[in-house]
């Protein structure tokens, strides 16, 4: 007769930078279950875009998750356009070819991050340092571009806030040429090491079933053969007219994970080439929004995570209404429940890193009741709760009404 | 308290805590000790437990969950030690001020002996700011 034993993980721990706690019940090496607990690092973004105007809020999404921090604002500019009439029909030219290189810069940043980390987990720490080191030239690149390392403030309903300097551009082009065999390093380290094969094939398997069951996105899904891309299943920006290919793997083990976001950094290469030489050489970067008429809108972007979703709702006003935010990591977080359970204990890390996840992006306010159950509350819940507070406090004080 | 402070401005190790950020500094603070910036060759490193840490960073506006548990982890750090804010949500809670979530700013909770403002601060803003907290120990706290 087993007994299971529960391993907490977390909230601080070594093992990854956001605060977040794992309970992994385990018999023996094999863990039989898995509970994700989250809420430690939850700003109430939603509710604060609702007190700023929509020129502000671009700042504000752009912190909600440090590495996608071109993901957020571009969806929801996507979503104000969208109530304005569409991207391609408002927003200029030029704005539009500086808004894919800023989306594309940030997925490769964000893929090698993810790749430095994973080598960390698995133990070969030469990787990490690797992985970072190639990451930094990309850094550069957006201090030249944007002026800030991490968050770029670049987008903005109707355009984007600074053009492409042409005297930048060969040096971008430069950058971009000598990342390249830096990539080519880590393909034949990964793929050809015969180490980092045995440890991550077969590890963390998501089927294709599971991911459609478990509404996976992004580069997690395509790993397990899932033909999504919201570059092209819904163009934005200069994506359809660019000559790229969606990379896709059949077995979806943490080994298909590495290989898709590996390529994945080839294509962002060569689509910000190509928008480089096919940039308009001057024109208007602003198309010069100054009412949001009443509305709704939706923005779908595919963050280097998996899609990233914006709703918005106008009234006419100077404020959006509702702003509702789903992030990538919302359902790739929950995926580890099937990843992660079956596995030995010793795999578990990596496979809940595996999905790269965000808990900055993912965070809800969790309400604990006595029952030990976990129950997620939105903002009229908690509005509910208030006014019931009040009404007891009322009869309390009054006596019960008649 | 001589041989302290000897022993203390030698090798710094920093316990990396994040209390509720967006992780561009968590990043940047990662990223201090990658390659290019390399910042163990002065002896300072990331530990992964707060009870062998000679400073604290913080990094994030105070979300009211965490806050908690931050509180116990400095309990947790052996004295004395150095409390640094690290970013400006962490310095005085950014745009995060009016949100529901956010407990108080991190100085009324603990003694913060370093500011470093800066959304996200660079790697270099963040090794000096290190460096002023070694240079506050030396000159006697």
């Amino acid at each position: 007769m087993s007994h299971k034993i529960i391993v907490p993980i977390g909230p601080y721990h070594p093992l990854q930078e956001e605060p977040e706690y794992f309970q992994l019940y385990v018999e023996g090496e094999k863990v039989v279950d898995i509970d994700i607990i989250i809420g430690y690092n939850h700003r109430g973004i939603e509710k604060l875009s609702e007190s700023k105007h929509f020129d502000q809020v671009p700042f504000l999404v752009e912190r909600i998750c440090g590495i996608c921090s071109s993901s957020h604002p571009y969806a929801y500019c996507l979503a104000v356009e969208n109530i304005l009439g569409g991207e391609a029909n408002i927003v200029p030219e030029k704005a539009l070819y500086i808004r894919t290189i800023i989306d594309e810069l940030q997925r490769i940043h964000s893929h090698l991050l993810w790749l430095g980390l994973a080598g960390h987990f698995i133990g070969y720490n030469t990787v990490w340092m690797w992985a970072w080191k190639y990451r930094e030239p990309v850094l550069d690149m957006f201090e030249m571009v944007t002026g800030n390392r991490n968050n770029y403030a670049m987008f903005k309903v109707g355009g984007v806030r600074r053009d492409l300097k042409d005297e930048d551009i060969p040096i971008l082009k430069k950058m971009l040429d000598e990342l390249s065999p830096g990539v080519d390093l880590f393909r034949g380290a990964i793929m050809d090491d015969p180490v980092i094969k045995m440890r991550l094939k077969g590890v963390g398997v998501l089927t294709r079933q599971q991911v459609v069951d478990w509404c996976v996105v992004g580069p997690t899904a395509r790993a397990s053969g899932v033909n999504m891309d919201i570059r092209r299943d819904e163009p934005y920006g200069v994506s359809d007219r660019l000559d790229w290919k969606v990379i896709l793997e059949k077995d979806g083990d943490i080994f298909c994970k590495t290989i898709v976001r590996i390529l994945e950094l080839y294509e962002s290469i060569s689509i910000i080439r190509q928008s480089l030489n096919k940039m308009p050489k001057d024109g208007p970067i602003d198309a010069g929004v100054k009412d949001i008429p009443a509305g709704e809108g939706i923005g779908r972007v595919e963050a280097p995570r998996g899609e990233c979703f914006h709703y918005i709702k106008s009234d006419g006003t100077n404020r959006p209404v509702r702003h509702k935010i789903r992030s990538p990591s919302f359902m790739n977080v929950a995926s580890d429940k099937v990843s992660a359970v079956g596995g030995t204990i010793s795999d578990a890390t990596l496979t809940l890193a595996a999905v790269d996840p965000c808990y900055c992006c993912t965070e809800r306010v969790a309400v604990i009741n006595k029952t030990d159950k976990c129950k997620v509350m939105n903002g009229w819940d908690l509005i509910k709760l208030s006014q019931e507070k009040t009404l007891k406090l009322k009869e309390g004080y009054y006596g019960r009404p008649e | 308290m001589d041989i302290i402070k000897r022993a203390f401005t030698k090798s710094i190790w920093v316990f990396h805590m994040s209390v509720g950020s967006c992780n561009n500094c968590d990043i940047e603070t990662l990223d201090c000790f990658t390659p290019r910036f390399d910042l163990e060759r002065f002896g300072i490193q990331l530990i992964g437990s707060a009870r062998h840490a000679d400073a604290l960073l913080v990094t994030g506006a105070m979300n009211k969950k965490a806050v908690l548990r931050m509180k116990k982890v400095y309990e947790q750090v052996p004295k004395p030690c150095v409390v640094v804010a690290c970013g400006t949500c962490a310095c005085s809670q950014h745009m995060f001020k009016y949100s529901y979530n956010v407990a108080e700013p991190l100085d009324k909770i603990l003694p913060v002996d370093v500011y470093i403002p800066g959304c996200p601060p660079k790697p270099e803003a963040i090794i000096s700011g290190i460096v002023k907290a070694l240079d506050k120990i030396k000159k006697g706290k």
